[in-house]
């Protein structure tokens, strides 16, 4: 069974034992409108957590996606990059960036559930 | 992810006549300019874009300055200022032209109408002051600039004509689906006096509306109630603007650039190139006789990453020859597109660069703008400016 958490940088991370699947939230990608071209990251990299890891380009501008917690890549979803609309249209499923092995699944503890996420995007406006 | 649309500029936003009709549309607010615009409406950027590009869109350009240039000879003042042929233009026929300085770089550029008795003027919301100012400072004695409170709204896109013309009816909405590119009529929507120009920002055929500020909201409802009509927001208008290859003022030029440099020696007439009198005219005038040391082109980059405002552009060895001035996604080539200067030499179509993004240098082409064809209107006889 797993568990997701957010980042008050609206990334997603939905984990499963020590991997966990990486997104932005519903909420990012209404945000950012048309996504236009997404930059995965580089398979077998390990970044801390805050680092750059993916660039999400709309119409408009490119945003940074930031990693949830420390941790490896092990997997791009490369169908994204054929169509990047599939970050608006499905940003919590079809449209996830990649996935990472976490490093201390401890560090997760740190990070939002989905109601004190609610909760944080509520009090943005 | 960092918030594009995080801003903490908020405080003593102007509002236009029309920020309530855009709130109800669900409009995504933004400061622009000073002014709380639409940045884009539900429908997103990608369908706005398209809507114009096929049907309609309505945008609110009300943040920009209108101004009437009264006085004995308006086209021979405002001549000094800008190095446009105005003295040239006959009665209600319209001119993109620049106010230069002293070094032939440009100060705004701006449209300029030459009606009866004066000059209709329409300016850059950002610049609008200033350029008031300067205008104001730089005229011959019994000239004055009248800075006028109206709302102003273009109609753009292939079923503009058949929208304006089918609500203003009879004759009179004949004449205006007739009439000439960069041209201007005085008419009336629901029995509100309005001033057309048939011009508009998009490379479509399309129109604006200067009209009384009061009744910006009503005739804007009128417009968004016919099917082929929808609101468009900034971020369309942008991405529209830079398909057809036309300048963004304080991105792709500037007190920096000259005409020459911009590729706007189109916008110079014949007589104005030979007499000059207008501010940097011997700047812009040798560059004309000599070449310009860079020049504006558009920029084709290979693959779909977008290359942004400053992104550096390299040559094949891999050394600096200028920058991206407007970058992004264009809706309509499905593909990213750009603007930027470029060296002298580099500047052919086909030439092949490299465009800096992220640090790692993307393959890029020196392309012929514009990306989108122009569909201006051509009325019957040919008419042309």
């Amino acid at each position: 069974m797993s568990k997701t958490y957010f980042t008050e940088d609206h990334e997603w991370v939905s984990v499963d034992g020590d991997i966990g699947t990486v997104g932005i939230t519903d909420f990012a990608q209404q945000q950012l409108g048309d996504v236009v071209f997404v930059e995965l990251p580089e398979v077998g990299k390990s970044l801390d957590k805050g680092a750059e890891v993916a660039v999400v380009e709309s119409v408009k501008a490119a945003s940074e996606i930031y990693m949830p917690v420390a941790g490896e890549v092990t997997e791009a979803n490369d169908a994204l990059a054929d169509d990047p609309s599939t970050v608006n249209s499905d940003p919590t499923g079809a449209g996830w960036f990649m996935k990472i092995k976490i490093a201390d699944t401890g560090a997760l503890d740190g990070l939002m559930d989905e109601k004190a996420y609610e909760a944080f995007v509520e009090g943005l406006d | 992810m960092t918030d594009p649309t995080t801003t903490d500029n908020t405080d003593a936003l102007k509002a236009t006549p029309l920020n309530a009709l855009h709130r109800a549309h669900g409009a995504r607010m933004v400061p622009f300019a000073g002014y709380e615009m639409p940045v884009q409406f539900p429908a997103g950027i990608m369908k706005e874009h398209a809507q114009t590009r096929n049907a309609a869109g309505l945008f609110d350009v009300s943040h920009m300055g209108q101004a009437i240039l009264r006085g004995p000879d308006p086209e021979a003042a405002i001549e000094t200022l800008v190095p446009g042929n105005i003295a040239g233009l006959k009665t209600d026929r319209m001119r993109y032209t620049q106010l230069t300085n002293v070094k032939g770089g440009i100060l705004d550029d701006l449209m300029v109408t030459r009606r009866a008795d004066h000059l209709f003027l329409v300016v850059n919301a950002a610049c609008k002051d200033d350029d008031i100012a300067h205008i104001r400072s730089g005229l011959p004695a019994g000239h004055e600039v009248e800075v006028l409170d109206r709302g102003l709204l273009a109609l753009q896109g292939p079923q503009a004509a058949a929208v304006l013309s089918r609500l203003i009816g009879s004759a009179e909405g004949d004449a205006v689906a007739q009439m000439p590119f960069m041209s201007c009529r005085d008419s009336a929507f629901d029995g509100v006096e309005v001033l057309i120009s048939r011009c508009g920002y998009t490379g479509e055929d399309g129109y604006e509306l200067s009209v009384p500020s009061d009744k910006a909201a009503g005739i804007a409802e009128r417009l968004l109630d016919q099917p082929e009509v929808e609101p468009i927001g900034l971020g369309a208008r942008d991405s529209l603007r830079l398909e057809a290859g036309l300048c963004l003022y304080g991105h792709d030029i500037d007190t920096t650039t000259t005409p020459i440099e911009a590729d706007l020696a189109w916008s110079i007439g014949k007589r104005r190139r030979e007499e000059g009198g207008f501010p940097g005219a011997s700047v812009i005038q040798q560059q004309l006789r000599d070449g310009a040391p860079r020049r504006r082109v558009g920029i084709r980059p290979e693959g779909r990453a977008p290359a942004r405002e400053g992104a550096v552009i390299v040559d094949e060895n891999g050394a600096e020859i200028g920058r991206v001035t407007s970058g992004g996604f264009g809706p309509t080539v499905q593909a990213p597109v750009a603007m930027g200067y470029v060296a002298a030499g580099h500047d052919a179509p086909g030439t092949r660069i490299g465009l800096v993004v992220r640090g790692k240098t993307v393959p890029a082409t020196i392309a012929a703008l514009p990306f989108v064809p122009q569909n201006y209107f051509r009325s019957a006889a040919g008419s042309k400016t």
